[in-house]
């Protein structure tokens, strides 16, 4: 299985939500509806504090429950890769995989009815370019590429420095890393 | 769905005969974005004052995307949040769509009507000709903000008018500029020619890049952060750099002069600063020296609440990384009326540190030598805008906004009509809504352009509807930067509705007042054809490009030990001021002690969000999407202490007893107990803005205490307190 | 303090701002087929036994409420649907992993076997309803199911065990969702599904050894449901932190009133005591109340587990927007 990830530095990501906009536009999303979104952590007391700035989206997840749950095969891994697309001419609307997916990455497309997920913009990874978010990120703090080649950027700097995935414990093994 | 699989299917569930149309209308084609018949147009965006360039893309003629110029230096081939929502302000459905001429009805209420143009203009250009013939043309003013303004300005000039004023003066950068201009004897400029890519240390005073949006200066801060600069930044409130520094300073509000004299007090106590810079450039270092003493770090704890240690602790890490460290200037900076003062201390911190024309403190920017378009010579006007200051702000070197709104009140008011272009009064000038509205009784004429029914139009007599830049040509963008380059704006789209391009407008008045002369071009295209021929490009060639780069004819920094004339009247970087002490002020910028709230008040701080450009994005469907309201940002200690849950809508009262519109409270450990904070821009009033009227609070009615600068009439907001009231219910 | 909050204003209905992706749709759906399962159970389980006599409902009359029940169940899943057109493609493929593949096909299952019960039995159940058909082809069709009566039945009883199984596996298979990851929602749901099937039987049937046979049924599955709702209670409040959360609302929040009161309460402790007084013989003028209470209790426990299910989560934001602003856009 061809494995891509996404790897984006907190320590850059400044939240802005332009991902979230050039999402928006490349994949013209409805009025209303997300495939991506920003989640801005604060710990800590008045002056001791910390921020973390995360920009989230599907994990296109090793082990996607999504898929599993999909009684019609409409969710499916593309191509023999991690990458988790919904064939909205298989999908019934059931919501299952809704439900199973852990990260709400997820939603129902209006008007159609169909379920819509964050691509990862594989329409533009098969023409050899980055996601739309990745892209236009201002910061450049997110990365896009293949985990199997040890000599990529996204493998390179998860080599090189700390990171963590979100609720790992729910066993989905989700490639958006985040630098920490 | 695949043709062959849905027959064999539909044939096996034996109804398909009778389901197939049905099942054939659920089969929505799904093709994939760009697939497409896809065009590319370039412009440079106009969501807010950075101008980066980029392509607007249709796909089978429908908007698509805006993306950025890959040779472009503003926004290296990525726009900003706001930039890449710009489609939203082209789609948006609560536009003007046609001239609005106000009407007084049977009943003396006032209204508009819709006019074709050629009757408001008519209507315009007989006003406009009326106050030329009993005042005089000078004593017409353009109040404007916008790269579109230039048509209007254009048209000013020709008609005999020099009295114009941006809020990007009085109301932003103005003192900065001013003090910087006092120090180095030259502004910051747009973009700021802060060389942050190659900075090892940068220092934020209050500028919270990140939130402030400004592309070229959050990519060149994130460059710096990813070669691990040391960012140090002083905000009372936990901002976005904040939390990527190394050093988070949270001042008392209002009592940076006093940390930047202490700054100034260790270098020069510990010999840090660059004292070869210093004795080869400044002038007035002894009395800078003496000035200091008074301001040890022990005496600077007191007034800022940062630590002693901390103060050395900074003031080294500066001079290590010197003269890559650059002390930034900050953008909007008006804050406290003493605002040109600080901005001289920045200034002198930097030449401390001698980081002006060295590579990562503030480099040498270049433009393109592009020639004018041949046309006659401007009449000579009467007066300016310095007509509006009466003596008073002897540094202002461009209109301010709000002297000439006071000199636009009264019988014998100075000026009597108004053109008013992408500037949204109410909302941008602080605490001024008495004022304007008196100053609209007065004047004979008031013109707007504007793109949305923005609450500035409610005032006009006449509003004139401009097209978005995302359908119209205007100037070439030739801006100072780090390499010189040229950017087109082009129609990426027909204007809608009954909107037109500001070149067009002010080229129809033009003509309706007797300047044919100064528009002999049918269409702008042909101007910039023209210009761009003169430096061996083409109309046709930037259609294809959008951004062409020049090469530098001049160093962007200064060589070793190479010498230097600054535009000062010494030629010499002046530390102490001599043209401050002859008008009379400070020649060494004095900490004076900021108010503090009074009991049960909360100091009213107030700033950017990313997904907002001020109040003229908040209507965007796009934008508002993504962040439909300001909140209000509380500390838990005042949450408990007010009663206050997260998410419960409160006004806010200030001491003059003026209420604002309700707002959700956020409570968040990244304020200050002693201030809440929300962004500016919210708030709208205009009901024809149908998306945010009446959402969240506006800060601009909040701010009745405005501390104006006497060196340049800036209108300091940040010495505005409040009191929280609970929504009832 | 600890904040951690959606900066862009998401509001994916019906995902934010609470998973709201299932309704009462899903509840009666699962209520139903539950139901469905219980009464194909104990009709074949009836017939096997050869309770002809003590519980005649059961055995001749009580399968042909099975394809009724499951069709409006059915119905109901059918509306819930958000892409009803594509509804066909269900039956294109077979997901191994998907509980709601196999869900899907062994209703395929279920229909013809609960019609093979109806068949098998008209004749003794419906005389008049089958004397229709005398002298016709589909009379022979009769003859046959009912020569092969014991064997559909034996084939009834795993169908309905799967049915009834699956309604509560179909929600634990849920990963995602920690309420309902747990083993012990299949069998409580196949407990419950029994238990209302037999308070069913309980409710119609005329005879008074049949209704008795049956209140002494639903006792005994009501203790085992009690067992199992014990079970659940302290494997969730032993797991992980969404799933004390879900346990927090159940015995201290906003879901106990419907827990203790409508589920455990008037569901399972009320019938209980009743059906044991019955079943002594003390207490005769409520014999109603009892199998009603079950059904309702039946039905509170999937909405309960519906709703409070999806709403649990690994990971839960608040939102620093009023997403409701976003009604503007419309
Ligand atoms: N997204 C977005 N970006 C923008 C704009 C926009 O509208 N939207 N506008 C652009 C324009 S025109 C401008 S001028 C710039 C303005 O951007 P900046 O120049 O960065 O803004 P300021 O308002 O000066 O700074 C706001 C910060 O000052 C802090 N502050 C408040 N009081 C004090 C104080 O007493 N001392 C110190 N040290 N800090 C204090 C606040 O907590 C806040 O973090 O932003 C530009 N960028
Ligand atoms: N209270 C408070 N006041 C402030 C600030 C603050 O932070 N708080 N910030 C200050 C600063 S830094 C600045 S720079 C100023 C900014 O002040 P302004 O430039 O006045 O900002 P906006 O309120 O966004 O108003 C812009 C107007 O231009 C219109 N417009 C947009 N595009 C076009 C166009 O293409 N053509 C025409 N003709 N019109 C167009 C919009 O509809 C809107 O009416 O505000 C200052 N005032
Ligand atoms: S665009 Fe980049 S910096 Fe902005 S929120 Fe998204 S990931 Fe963060
Ligand atoms: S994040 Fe959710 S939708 Fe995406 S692959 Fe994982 S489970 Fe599926
Ligand atoms: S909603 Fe569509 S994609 Fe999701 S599980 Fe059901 S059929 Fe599959
Ligand atoms: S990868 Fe593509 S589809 Fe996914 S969030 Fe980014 S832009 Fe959207
Ligand atoms: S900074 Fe953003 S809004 Fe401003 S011009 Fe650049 S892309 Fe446009
Ligand atoms: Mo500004």
């Amino acid at each position: 299985m061809t494995h891509y990830a996404m790897v984006i530095d907190t320590r850059l990501c400044i939240g802005c939500g332009d991902c979230v906009i050039a999402c928006k536009t490349e994949n013209k999303v409805p009025e209303g509806l997300n495939r991506d979104w920003v989640v801005e952590a604060t710990r800590g007391t008045y002056p001791d504090l910390s921020t973390e700035f995360r920009s989230e989206r599907c994990n296109h997840c090793s082990h996607a429950t999504c898929v599993y749950m999909c009684p019609t095969g409409a969710s499916h891994h593309w191509k023999d890769t991690n990458i988790v697309l919904v064939d909205p001419n298989k999908c019934t609307g059931c919501k299952a995989c809704i439900a199973a997916c852990p990260y709400d990455a997820r939603l129902v497309m209006h008007p159609g009815g169909y379920i819509d997920k964050c691509t990862f913009c594989h329409h533009r990874v098969e023409k050899g370019l980055d996601p739309a978010c990745v892209s236009t990120c201002p910061t450049r703090c997110m990365y896009f590429g293949l985990l199997d080649d040890p000599s990529s950027e996204v493998s390179e700097l998860l080599r090189r420095r700390d990171y963590k995935v979100l609720a790992p414990e729910t066993g989905n093994r989700p490639n958006v890393y985040y630098l920490t | 769905m695949n043709r062959r699989e849905f027959i064999k299917l539909s044939g096996l569930m034996g109804a398909g005969g009778v389901l197939s149309p049905l099942l054939l209308g659920g089969c929505t084609a799904h093709p994939l974005p760009g697939s497409g018949q896809v065009v590319r147009t370039p412009t440079f965006c106009d969501m807010c004052f950075w101008k980066c360039a980029g392509f607007v893309h249709t796909e089978n003629d429908r908007p698509w995307k805006i993306t950025g110029n890959a040779h472009d230096l503003h926004s290296q081939g990525r726009l900003c949040t706001r930039g890449s929502g710009g489609l939203g302000s082209y789609e948006d459905p609560d536009r003007l769509r046609k001239p609005l001429l106000r009407v007084t009805g049977a009943d003396g209420r006032q209204t508009f009507r819709e006019a074709e143009w050629d009757e408001a203009l008519g209507f315009i250009a007989d006003r406009m000709k009326a106050i030329a013939n009993d005042y005089g043309p000078d004593r017409m003013a353009m109040l404007n903000h916008g790269y579109g303004a230039r048509h209007f300005k254009h048209l000013m000039r020709a008609y005999g008018s020099a009295s114009f004023a941006e809020p990007a003066f009085a109301q932003c950068r103005g003192p900065r500029d001013v003090g910087f201009r006092l120090t180095f004897g030259e502004g910051l400029g747009s973009p700021e020619r802060t060389d942050m890519e190659h900075s090892r240390c940068i220092v934020l005073i209050g500028s919270h890049i990140g939130e402030n949006l400004h592309n070229g200066q959050v990519q060149t801060l994130a460059q710096a952060l990813r070669n691990d600069v040391s960012l140090i930044t002083v905000d009372p409130r936990f901002s976005v750099p904040a939390g990527k520094s190394k050093y988070w300073l949270p001042i008392r509000p209002g009592t940076d002069i006093a940390l930047l004299l202490g700054w100034m007090y260790v270098l020069i106590d510990e010999q840090l600063y660059d004292r070869d810079y210093i004795e080869r450039y400044a002038t007035g270092f002894d009395e800078l020296a003496a000035h200091v003493r008074r301001y040890a770090p022990e005496w600077v704890y007191l007034e800022t609440g940062i630590e002693p240690d901390l103060i050395r602790a900074t003031a080294r890490e500066m001079a290590s990384h010197a003269p890559a460290t650059l002390v930034h200037p900050g953008r909007h900076t008006t804050w406290y009326g003493d605002d040109t003062q600080r901005s001289r201390a920045i200034a002198i911190l930097n030449a401390l540190l001698g980081s002006w024309g060295r590579k990562g403190g503030l480099y040498i920017k270049e433009n393109v030598r592009l020639p004018r378009y041949p046309l006659p010579a401007y009449p000579q006007p009467r007066s300016d805008f310095r007509a509006a200051n009466k003596g008073r702000y002897p540094f202002a070197y461009e209109g301010v906004t709000n002297a000439i709104i006071e000199a636009s009140i009264g019988e014998d008011a100075h000026y009597r009509g108004w053109l008013v272009y992408g500037t949204n009064l109410p909302s941008t000038i602080p605490g001024i809504r008495p004022q304007l509205k008196a100053a609209m009784d007065s004047l004979d004429l008031v013109v707007v352009v504007d793109t949305m029914p923005s609450e500035i139009t409610g005032y006009a007599d006449v509003v004139l509807p401009e097209c978005t830049y995302l359908e119209r040509y205007d100037d070439l963008r030739n801006a100072g930067e780090r390499e010189p380059a040229l950017a087109l704006r082009m129609p990426a789209f027909e204007p809608r509705h009954d909107s037109k391009p500001g070149w067009w407008i002010a080229r129809q008045l033009g003509r309706r007042l007797g300047l044919e002369r100064y528009f002999p071009w049918q269409d702008y295209s042909e101007v910039l054809d023209w210009q761009l021929k003169q430096v061996g490009s083409s109309l046709e060639e930037m259609q294809r490009i959008g951004v062409k780069p020049f090469p530098r004819t001049r160093p962007k920094y200064f060589a070793e030990g190479q010498p230097v004339r600054f535009r000062t009247p010494s030629g010499r970087i002046e530390l102490h001021s001599q043209q401050l002490a002859d008008a009379g002020f400070d020649p060494l910028p004095v900490y004076t002690r900021p108010e503090a709230p009074p009991a049960g008040f909360y100091r009213l701080n107030y700033g950017r969000m990313p997904a907002h450009t001020f109040g003229k994005t908040t209507n965007n469907p796009l934008l508002f999407q993504l962040a439909p309201e300001n909140t209000l940002w509380v500390n838990p200690l005042v949450a408990r202490e007010q009663g206050l849950a997260n998410g419960e809508y409160v006004r806010l009262q200030n001491p003059d007893g003026i209420v604002s519109n309700r707002v959700r409270v956020r409570v968040t450990e990244r304020i200050r107990p002693d201030s809440v904070f929300m962004a500016h821009g919210f708030g709208h009033r205009s009901r024809r803005l149908r998306l945010t009227y009446g959402i969240g609070a506006d800060d601009s009615e909040l701010m009745t205490n405005v501390r104006v600068d006497p060196l340049m009439g800036g209108t300091g907001m940040r010495a505005n307190f409040v009191t929280l009231v609970k929504e009832a219910g | 303090m600890h904040e951690e909050i959606l900066i862009t204003a998401r509001s994916n209905p019906p995902v934010d701002p609470v998973m709201h992706i299932w309704g009462w749709e899903i509840s009666v759906y699962l209520f139903l087929g539950g139901l469905t399962a219980g009464i194909m159970f104990f009709s074949a389980l009836m017939l096997l036994l050869n309770r002809d006599e003590e519980a005649p409902f059961s055995v001749n009359r009580l399968s042909l409420l099975a394809p009724v029940v499951l069709s409006l169940g059915m119905a109901t899943l059918f509306l819930d649907l958000e892409h009803k057109l594509f509804v066909w493609r269900f039956y294109t493929t077979f997901e191994p992993t998907s509980p709601m593949s196999y869900g899907a096909w062994i209703l395929v299952l279920v229909y013809p076997i609960t019609l093979l019960q109806v068949l098998s039995t008209l004749r003794s159940g419906y005389p008049l309803l089958a004397s229709l058909l005398t002298g016709t082809r589909p009379e022979r069709v009769l003859l046959v199911c009912e020569r092969w009566r014991r064997p559909i039945a034996w084939a009834a009883i795993p169908v309905a065990v799967a049915l009834g199984i699956y309604t509560g596996i179909l929600l634990s298979a849920f990963s995602a969702r920690p309420f309902w990851n747990t083993g012990l929602l299949g069998p409580l749901f196949l407990v419950s599904g029994l238990s209302t099937g037999a308070a069913l039987i309980a409710l119609i049937a005329r005879r008074h050894s049949e209704k008795r046979l049956f209140t002494l049924i639903d006792a005994g599955l009501i203790l085992t449901e009690l067992v199992i709702v014990a079970l659940l209670l302290v494997n969730l409040s032993t797991g992980a932190q969404p799933q004390l959360d879900a346990a927090a609302r159940l015995l201290g929040g906003d879901y106990t009133a419907w827990f203790w009161g409508a589920f455990v309460a008037l569901g399972l402790l009320i019938p209980l005591l009743l059906e044991a007084a019955e079943i002594r013989a003390t207490l005769r003028s409520l014999a109603l109340l009892a199998p009603v209470l079950v059904l309702v209790g039946g039905y509170v426990l999937r909405v309960i587990a519906v709703d409070l299910g999806q709403e649990t989560t690994w990971i839960d934001y608040g939102s620093e927007f009023n997403t409701e602003l976003l009604e503007r856009l419309h």
